[in-house]
């Protein structure tokens, strides 16, 4: 007679291992926030990361906010013009990239770029044993790999998009320039008139929220990844699509709550 | 006799329902090698990884020089491992790092008073203990199977251990590196004055290297003694096929 193979589960296979992965996420998390106050501090090693993120993000963010700089005034131009309206170019530019396109194209190519690399490197290290020699070393893996990680891209993120920012500003200028001649400063007077306080600050606090979100999902694929090389693979691949899908789901969230204090 | 140094008693661990290891017992004195063999996935490197803290079991105790590992606190249990000495049978090598990087990043983590000059010296010291002087600026990636192995031994030598652990030390190599391997295990004990388990299916290597052989059948020690002892006048059909597998087939 063949053995009984049925397994119990509490609701299916499929949903419990669902909620299983939300617990050892948020259990990953937790040892995050209760491990970064404590020394040793890795000053070195963040320091080292956030020359990884940042600098070597540079050329992409940089290509990337000029060109949807431009791309983004020219599709504005004739919807505005139609109106009358064209001299509010530089304000409608100055709203939508620091307000979402800034903070959103930012962390969509970090998660990309940062979130794969972080997640296939850790991976990778996880199945050659790296992370056990460590440990054996007497280092603490986490704190050395993982908490390093996750403070530079939230350190770096932000940083990120102010630049994304400015040089989308400047795509937007050179394009503005080209059809209505206006001068720079002129052009940067009508960007800070449009923009507050609440647009700047706001810009910042999603920043740091994508970054650790980047930097979070990165580290626990990777930590996370299955044996083998394909592990690996799979491990970089989940790093961006769930740390996109968090950002998408963020900065949504994140809108309700700022039109929240936005209102009068 | 010589004092223990590593004593495991009824050691039990399971994955879901695979019983990997069914009650352990095992003694290590000190300056001695005792090879673990079996076949792959009976358990070995398991055990090995019960012993640094890095599994912990299901029931049962390993006592590590004096203390028990799974009673340990981080802190000492990070301070018994720097005592413990780990090769990892793919070398576990820090494939970002430089050779001289990767040995000096024991010593960076744990003796913090050391200078520069100081560092290098002992990195040079155990670089040329394995004989691979040369690599030292050299990445991983650059290196031969057998010199990760030396690099990655020399990795854990660079803190001076009282113990070993080997994790199928030769797996994947030929066999003249193979002998280099056996020889520089040897050779290890003999310098630092280490106590060492060998995890291996080599029975070429285990008998080069090892004082005692524990063979693991079915999650417990089916087989021990000296390599006479357990190969040569066993009775055991599974430990003669293990050793007719080796020799005969390989003398073909």
């Amino acid at each position: 007679m063949p053995e009984n193979t049925t397994k119990n589960y509490f609701i299916t296979p499929k949903i419990d291992s669902f909620f299983s992965g939300l617990a050892s996420a948020f259990r990953f998390v937790k040892r995050f926030f209760k491990e970064v106050w404590f020394p040793p501090y890795e000053f070195q090693e963040v320091v080292r990361q956030c020359y990884q993120v940042g600098y070597n993000s540079l050329p992409l963010i940089s290509l990337t906010g000029f060109i949807v700089g431009i791309v983004f005034t020219n599709q504005s131009r004739p919807s505005l013009s139609e109106f009358g309206a064209a001299s509010w170019l530089p304000a409608l530019i100055a709203i939508a990239i620091v307000r979402a396109m800034g903070p959103l194209v930012t962390a969509l190519i970090a998660a990309g770029k940062v979130g794969s690399s972080i997640g296939a490197e850790l991976g990778s290290m996880k199945v050659t044993e790296q992370i056990d020699a460590m440990e054996v070393s007497g280092t603490n893996p986490y704190k050395f790999l993982v908490v390093s990680r996750v403070l530079a891209t939230t350190f770096m993120i932000p940083i990120l998009v102010m630049y994304t920012d400015f040089v989308g500003l400047m795509g937007s200028f050179l394009s503005v320039n080209a059809n209505e001649k206006v001068s720079l400063t002129t052009f940067f007077i009508q960007v800070f008139d449009a923009l507050s306080f609440l647009d700047i600050i706001s810009s910042v606090l999603k920043s740091i929220l994508f970054g650790f979100t980047i930097g979070m999902v990165g580290c626990y694929k990777g930590w996370h990844s299955p044996k083998g090389t394909e592990g690996v693979g799979r491990a970089a691949n989940g790093s961006v699509v769930m740390a996109m899908f968090l950002i998408f789901i963020e900065e949504l969230l994140s809108l309700q709550i700022i039109n929240f204090f936005r209102m009068p | 006799m010589e004092k223990k140094v590593i004593e495991i008693r009824g050691l039990k661990k399971s994955f879901g329902d695979n019983h990997v290891l069914r009650g352990v017992d095992l003694d290590l004195y000190k300056g001695e090698n005792v090879v673990v063999l079996g076949k792959s996935g009976t358990g070995k490197s398991v055990l090995i990884k019960i012993v640094v803290g890095l599994l912990t079991q299901d029931e049962g105790s390993v006592i590590v020089l004096g203390k028990d590992v799974a009673k340990l606190k981080p802190r000492e249990l990070n301070e018994l491992r720097l005592k413990i000495g780990f090769s990892f049978q793919a070398s576990a090598l820090y494939d970002s790092m430089t050779v001289k990087e990767n040995l000096e990043f024991p010593l960076v983590r744990n003796i913090k008073n050391l200078t520069r000059a100081e560092r290098t010296k002992e990195v040079e010291e155990v670089l040329d203990a394995v004989g691979l002087m040369q690599t030292l600026n050299q990445m991983p990636s650059e290196l031969s199977g057998g010199q990760r192995k030396r690099i990655g031994i020399a990795r854990t030598l660079i803190l001076k251990p009282e113990i070993m652990l080997y994790d199928e030390p030769t797996a994947g190599l030929d066999p003249i590196t193979c002998m280099d391997i056996n020889n520089l295990i040897n050779q290890v004990r003999e310098t630092y004055n280490t106590s060492s388990i060998i995890i291996t299916h080599d029975l070429t290597c285990a008998r080069d290297t090892g004082d005692r052989m524990a063979v693991l059948l079915d999650g417990v020690f089916g087989a021990t003694g000296n390599f006479e002892e357990v190969f040569v006048g066993s009775d055991e059909e599974r430990v003669k096929s293990f050793y007719d597998y080796n020799f005969i087939t390989n003398e073909k």
